[in-house]
């Protein structure tokens, strides 16, 4: 069975749902970050495939450009998210995100 | 010689990507989440994007990685682990719907018909696609421009966050 564009759909299927668990069941902020991080290569994974894949003997190279832009955002996501989350830290001295409950009424 | 590869970079990722939801030393899940970027890069070797695998090295495995790591010790917060909290069986439950979800969508779809869309820009298979991917950005007609720009305002507006987040107060 040769390689198609179902394997590379599947495998990032399978990463984007290892990256949505853990960004919804883990308790240190970080660690969610990291997570939804794998969630965004998933996502460029099957963008890059359907770019490869979806016309024979030809490559249409706009799932690269929205490939780009996503690390673009991703880029800026963390260095964004990871101010918030030293913020945190330096006011509550935890990164737990149970403990992050000022607005809870 | 492809499939062999991409089997191998296949359970690399996964278990590198588990290992990072799973490990409790905070510290090696980030080192792990690096070695996923790498996988991720080899991977787009395998689909022939060569500029996409560069940049994933250099923004993710690079800046990223370092960025993850410095927050990591700058938030010192390794006593207390990686732990699941309260909600998580109800999370891996939907997260194994999701995956089921999309395996049936992707098994029961029919993707030889080609596809419709307005093609920006079209390249033979085995060449270098960097400038073919600056055509498909900059074209005049259907192009990225205003996205582009766009996205060097959202860089800055991020850069300035990041200093102003945490920057201290009443010290400078």
């Amino acid at each position: 069975m040769s390689l198609g564009l179902e394997h590379y759909l599947i495998l990032s299927a399978i990463l984007f749902s290892i990256g949505l668990y853990g960004a919804l069941a883990k308790r240190n902020a970080v660690v969610v970050l990291m997570c939804i991080e794998i969630m965004l290569n998933a996502v460029n994974i099957a963008m890059v495939a359907f770019s490869r894949y979806l016309v024979p003997d030809v490559v249409v190279l706009t799932g690269h450009v929205f490939a780009i832009f996503i690390m673009t955002v991703a880029a800026a996501e963390a260095a964004v998210g990871l101010a918030i989350i030293i913020t945190i830290y330096r006011n509550r001295h935890t990164v737990d995100i149970e403990q992050a409950d000022l607005m809870q009424g | 010689m492809t499939e062999l590869a991409f089997w191998v970079i296949a359970i690399v990722l996964v278990s590198s990507a588990l290992a990072v939801v799973l490990l409790r030393n905070v510290f090696r899940a980030a080192l792990l989440l690096i070695v996923c970027f790498f996988g991720v890069a080899a991977l787009y070797i395998t689909l022939n994007a060569d500029f996409l695998a560069a940049a994933q090295v250099l923004i993710y495995a690079g800046a990223i990685g370092i960025l993850l790591l410095f927050a990591i010790m700058l938030t010192r917060d390794l006593h207390s682990g990686n732990p699941f909290h309260r909600l998580h069986l109800p999370a891996l439950v939907l997260s194994l719907l999701l995956l089921a979800t999309i395996i049936g969508v992707v098994i029961g779809t029919d993707w030889t018909t080609i596809s419709e869309v307005p093609q920006v820009v079209e390249m033979p298979l085995d060449e270098p696609t960097t400038s073919y991917i600056a055509i498909a950005l900059f074209d005049q007609d259907n192009g990225f421009v205003l996205p582009f720009e766009i996205a060097s305002v959202l860089l800055l507006a991020a850069l300035i966050g990041a200093v102003v987040l945490v920057r201290r107060e009443g010290k400078d």
